[in-house]
């Protein structure tokens, strides 16, 4: 290399991180105006810990306890629903505002859009009817089994709730077995427990 | 390979772009020019289908916009304080600013060789495959902005 293209490399444009942090943050912001991302994304802060949330223009595709696994689960989402992901809080306002409400006791009922596209078939209708149980009230697995319309699935509808991509809104920790055992709960029986206090369905 | 969620593409290219920018159309320029690129890049995102070689495309596309803002800015009437676009485009702290003043006042074609070469650090290929040119296009293109540079800069 020559003493020029020695220099040429030596003095580019440095490496301004600070600048291209700026100007991608303003990217995100110019596509939220526009409604150019199909998925947003945020980590909201709970009770229970942080959560991610994810929606689509449809409303809250999911929300998951594994934020350490957000990563992944956006990788998910760029191949089953859309690559086009943004990380953009101002999307999940009102999902925040919600769950904010829910948390301090002033809310009993969600209003928030859900896009139901990640479950299917039996699956979705088990997560419709359990959307269904009142706050404070709880059910069993065989009687949203029944009310999805196969009420000898119950082991499919345990299946169904426990991979449901919606906790909290869908309120799956209102499902427990026959009997008042909690059964399972995909963030852990702790939070189950939390849940059903919260909402007085529990003694303390 | 599958495509990354946009938002890692962003963050993994957004120094590389930034610079790569800068050093094409100055530092005040090189903002909107890097808007009016990812903006474009999450449009055509989804019809990709292929994340093995983002850094070319996304480099493809802000060579385009940084083309588009040198039409621009030849269409617009020229205020004194830029007529002379080397120092007062660049920020402190580098050590040449004239060195790369003279390669913003190159061909638009050398002026992306030098850039892709000591910026980007992109080989010959694909350095070709972003201009849209032959590799040996290419190469000439580089050899013309070195030769040229060599006599203007002391």
């Amino acid at each position: 290399m020559t003493h020029l293209e020695h220099v040429l490399r030596d003095s580019a444009p440095a490496g301004d991180a600070g600048a291209a942090a700026i100007a991608a943050r303003r990217v995100v912001a110019r596509a939220d105006q526009e409604g150019a991302a199909d998925v947003a994304y945020a980590v909201l802060p709970s009770p229970l810990g942080a959560l991610a949330g994810v929606c689509t223009r449809r409303g809250l595709l999911c929300l998951s306890y594994r934020v350490e696994r957000l990563d992944e689960l956006l990788e998910g989402l760029a191949a089953a629903v859309s690559p086009r992901i943004l990380e953009s809080p101002a999307r999940l306002d009102a999902v925040a505002r919600e769950l904010d409400e829910y948390f301090a006791g002033r809310r009993r009922r969600f209003e928030l859009p859900i896009d139901w596209s990640l479950s299917h078939g039996f699956a979705r209708r088990v997560l419709r009817a359990t959307a269904k149980v009142p706050y404070g009230t709880a059910t069993t697995y065989t009687e949203v089994a029944g009310r999805a319309g196969s009420p000898l699935a119950v082991r499919a509808a345990g299946n169904a709730l426990a991979a449901n991509p919606v906790p909290i809104v869908v309120p799956c920790h209102r499902v427990l077995r026959v009997g008042g055992g909690l059964g399972g709960y995909a963030g852990g029986l702790d939070r189950k427990r939390f849940l059903l206090e919260l909402e007085g369905a529990l003694e303390g | 390979m599958p495509l990354p969620p946009f938002q890692r593409f962003l963050d993994e290219h957004r120094e590389p772009v930034w610079r790569f920018l800068a050093a094409l159309v100055g530092r005040q320029e090189a903002d909107d020019c890097f808007q009016e690129t990812f903006l474009s890049a999450l449009r055509a995102y989804p019809r990709l289908r292929d994340g093995a070689n983002l850094q070319a495309w996304v480099l493809t596309i802000a060579h385009r916009k940084a083309i588009d803002a040198h039409r621009a800015r030849a269409r617009r009437p020229v205020p004194v304080a830029d007529a002379d676009p080397g120092p007062a485009t660049d920020g402190p702290g580098n050590p040449e600013p004239e060195l790369w003043g003279l390669v913003r006042g190159l061909p638009p074609k050398q002026r992306a060789a030098v850039a892709l070469r000591f910026v980007a650090d992109l080989p010959h290929a694909e350095a070709a495959q972003v201009m849209g040119c032959s590799e040996a296009a290419a190469r000439r293109n580089l050899h013309a902005a070195l030769t040229k540079l060599r006599k203007e800069w002391r």
